[in-house]
């Protein structure tokens, strides 16, 4: 029964996600909010504010430099976890 | 448990090969800021190199090379020196991760600091992913035996 219940619930939860990406701009439409405002600020203005030439390492190193560095941070949790879930001591 | 099979095949070509593939883990480290490559992948590479030696060698090796505690180092060290650049930003009087201000301790102008940080932060990019995939690697490998254990299986 509990099965049943959770697999409607993943029924519902999907369909509900489905719906949601009904609302999206198309693929690659160039009139979407992202292309209009974020990217041709980046592809303007990045050599000016960063001095950097490689637009990629302009926008992870510098634009969302926070971004980069918790996902080192995530990394770096992954590795504990395994470490604490997987090692054993000397002697069990 | 742990078998001694030594291939010497394998053995002599990934000593050949190893040395290459920490150069080139250093290049993608080091070209990052002009083409395609960076941290995460100079240390994924660096880490496979690594990788290279626990399957030609053996584990027995790989655990006398390889020490949990230096390992662990190495990870929060990655992210000490990513989150330490960030914070000496902070601490001359800029904002976090703001690396042109690092051109008061660096003898650079501004552009050239901004490229000394993020080479640091790159770096530290680069130590995090090499000691937590060799970590994840042989802590799987070994059963969570990296250190200890091997030994009464002897």
């Amino acid at each position: 029964m509990k099965k049943v219940l959770a697999f409607i619930a993943i029924i519902i939860t999907g369909a509900l996600l489905v719906y949601g990406v009904e609302d999206f701009p198309k693929w690659a439409d160039p009139n979407q909010p992202a292309s209009l405002h974020v990217s041709p600020r980046y592809i303007e203005h990045a050599l000016d504010e960063t001095a950097v030439p490689n637009l990629v390492t302009a926008i992870l190193a510098d634009y969302r430099g926070f971004d980069t560095m918790f996902e080192t941070a995530v990394i770096f949790t992954a590795g504990i976890v395994v470490m604490m879930l997987l090692r054993r001591p000397r002697k069990w | 448990m742990v078998r001694d099979i030594e291939d010497i095949v394998v053995s002599t070509l990934s000593r050949f090969l190893i040395p290459f593939m920490q150069v080139f883990s250093l290049y993608v480290f080091a070209h990052g800021h002009s083409s395609p490559g960076g941290g995460f992948q100079g240390g994924c590479i660096m880490a496979a190199a690594f990788i290279l030696i626990v399957i030609a060698y053996d584990l027995r090796e790989a655990k006398r090379r390889f020490k949990e505690k230096a390992l662990l180092i190495f990870c929060c060290l990655g992210v000490f020196i990513y989150v330490g650049t960030g914070f000496l930003c902070l601490l001359l009087g800029s904002n976090f991760l703001d690396y042109s201000i690092l051109s008061k301790v660096l003898p650079a102008d501004p552009v050239k600091a901004r490229y000394y940080g993020m080479a640091m932060i790159e770096l530290g990019v680069q130590i995090t992913v090499m000691a937590i995939m060799l970590s994840i690697f042989l802590d799987l490998v070994t059963k969570g035996e990296h250190e200890g254990a091997l030994e009464e299986d002897v």
